[in-house]
């Protein structure tokens, strides 16, 4: 018996592999689906504000992330975008990360296909500029400084939805879809703190847990960020909210049986550890 | 002359900024939009060099033959591919830049964070141990969490028998928030301001010029 857990134990890292590959490729291959009610929490808080907002409200979104997170992030950016479009919330976006604007262009644009909105009417894309935290400062004095022209390099003074725009307190909301930094930290500072716009968004599932002081209200005094997306879970609870099922809702199933998975291995692991007396050579040691 | 005028510019920025922020009538906001501005110059500045360091350090690997240097024309070759089709056709939709970055780009990024799942997977069942009580505390509050951020953690509570008519037939998912809102908050926002108080300790040690170790040399 021993000698069996010694070897469970002991196990090749390629089964655990493809365990895993197993547990994500079923359930996505099976389109397995999972009742997922959203109650009150901060996906809900962030959905409640940008229902809220009144037709031809200006959000500025800033698509602070690269590819990596994208399986994370553009569901979110997606869902977010559907939203703003379907209620006539005007879209200023931008980017604090070199790869987050182009992203960013391909949802606002396929987007603005399905729902028919117009490109400069109801949308711009500013593209990427370097700065992080001091080009959000660079924003609460002047816009059109920041970004004299637009990702398709349409000058800022002949963009229609831009007339009226010229520092980062015109905007009603901030949205900021983080993958770390510059992201929400540097938003919620220069945007919220100082500046009082009010700041929502969206991040990685591994980073949400340090953005929640952030939601914290205090009675009489508005909340540092109005909601956060945190992770796929963020971008599902979205999608669910605004009757949109999409990619995060689809991949919730897999996360379930990836989770449970991680969890099973966890025990087994324990087990042996245990079992195989391990623990005495361990003592005092690191683990 | 090399450390007076760093150290010079450092704090007439810093001094900048600072008095903006307090002081917000002119010349100050003026003279902040000014360094702000400049900031931004000089770290668009950066970007170039990081390029010329990338091509250097990957053509002295291939031409000195060192470890795993065959990896190096792919990242020059990748970098001159995405380089000269946007500086020739732009890096709007329909272009090639933009082809390639959705087409190739954008999945090999998502592919190399996937496999953090498998890691994870491996290091959580080697290493994830209740060796201790602390160790027990935290591996039962990441179950609890694992648990309550996914749908099936609430399915599980509620095939206990009564679990769904109870007052809390999602009852996992709110111990989950609950860890998060309460726990987790107090603990971030512990280091948020233990590490605000050390930004703000180390800012003006290097305004002032106290701190140097940015400028390269020990003094």
């Amino acid at each position: 018996m021993k000698k069996l857990l010694e070897r469970i134990g002991n196990v090749d890292r390629r089964i655990i592999f493809i365990l895993m590959a197993l547990a994500v490729i079923v359930p996505l291959a099976l389109e397995l689906t999972m009742e997922m009610p959203v109650g009150e929490g901060p996906s809900y808080d962030l959905y409640e504000y940008v229902e809220d907002l009144p037709a031809d409200s200006r959000v500025l979104m800033s698509f602070d992330y690269d590819p990596s997170t994208k399986p994370e992030l553009q569901p979110m950016a997606r869902a977010l975008v559907t939203h703003m479009m379907s209620n006539d919330v005007n879209i200023v976006a931008m980017a604090l990360w070199p790869q987050g604007a182009t992203l960013g262009q391909t949802i606002l644009s396929s987007v603005s296909d399905s729902l028919g909105t117009e490109q400069y009417q109801d949308w711009v894309n500013l593209g990427y500029k370097t700065g992080g935290q001091v080009l959000i400062v660079r924003l609460g004095s002047s816009l059109e400084a920041a970004f004299p022209t637009d990702l398709e390099e349409v000058p800022y003074g002949e963009i229609p939805m831009l007339s009226d725009i010229s520092t980062l307190r015109d905007f009603d909301l901030v949205i900021t879809l983080s993958a770390g930094d510059p992201g929400i930290p540097a938003w919620v500072m220069i945007a919220s703190d100082r500046f009082g716009v009010p700041v929502g968004g969206g991040c990685t599932a591994v980073s949400a847990p340090q953005f929640y002081p952030y939601l914290q209200e205090r009675e009489g005094e508005r909340p540092q960020m109005e909601g956060l997306l945190g992770g796929l879970r963020g971008a599902a609870d979205y999608e669910t909210l605004i009757e949109r099922p999409g990619l995060a809702a689809a991949g919730m199933s897999a996360q379930s049986i990836a989770h449970l998975v991680i969890m099973v291995f966890i025990v087994i692991g324990n087990i042996t550890f245990f079992a195989t007396g391990r623990k005495k050579r361990t003592k005092g040691g690191g683990r | 002359m090399r450390l007076y005028v760093p150290l010079a510019i450092t704090f007439i920025a810093g001094m900048i900024m600072i008095l903006e922020f307090f002081i917000p009538h002119q010349p100050f906001p003026t003279l902040g939009d000014g360094v702000k501005d400049w900031y931004t110059i000089v770290a668009s500045s950066a970007i170039f060099l990081g390029v010329l360091n990338l091509l250097r350090v990957h053509l002295k690997k291939i031409a000195r033959r060192r470890k795993h240097w065959r990896y190096s024309p792919v990242t020059i070759i990748g970098f001159l591919s995405m380089f000269i089709t946007g500086v020739a056709w732009g890096v709007t939709e329909e272009t090639p830049f933009y082809y390639l970055f959705n087409e190739m780009v954008v999945p090999m990024g998502a592919t190399m964070f996937s496999l953090l799942a498998f890691f994870v997977a491996s290091a959580a069942f080697r290493a994830f141990r209740a060796s201790n009580w602390r160790a027990s505390l935290l591996l039962a509050s990441a179950f609890l969490v694992m648990l309550g951020r996914v749908p099936i953690g609430d399915i599980i509570w509620r095939w206990i028998p009564g679990a769904a008519e109870s007052s809390h037939p999602y009852l996992v998912s709110e111990i989950a928030e609950w860890i998060m809102q309460v726990p987790n908050m107090a603990g971030q926002r512990a280091i948020l301001i233990g590490a605000a108080m050390g930004v703000v300790a180390t800012s003006l040690r290097m305004i002032f010029g106290i701190e140097r170790s940015y400028l390269g040399g020990g003094d």
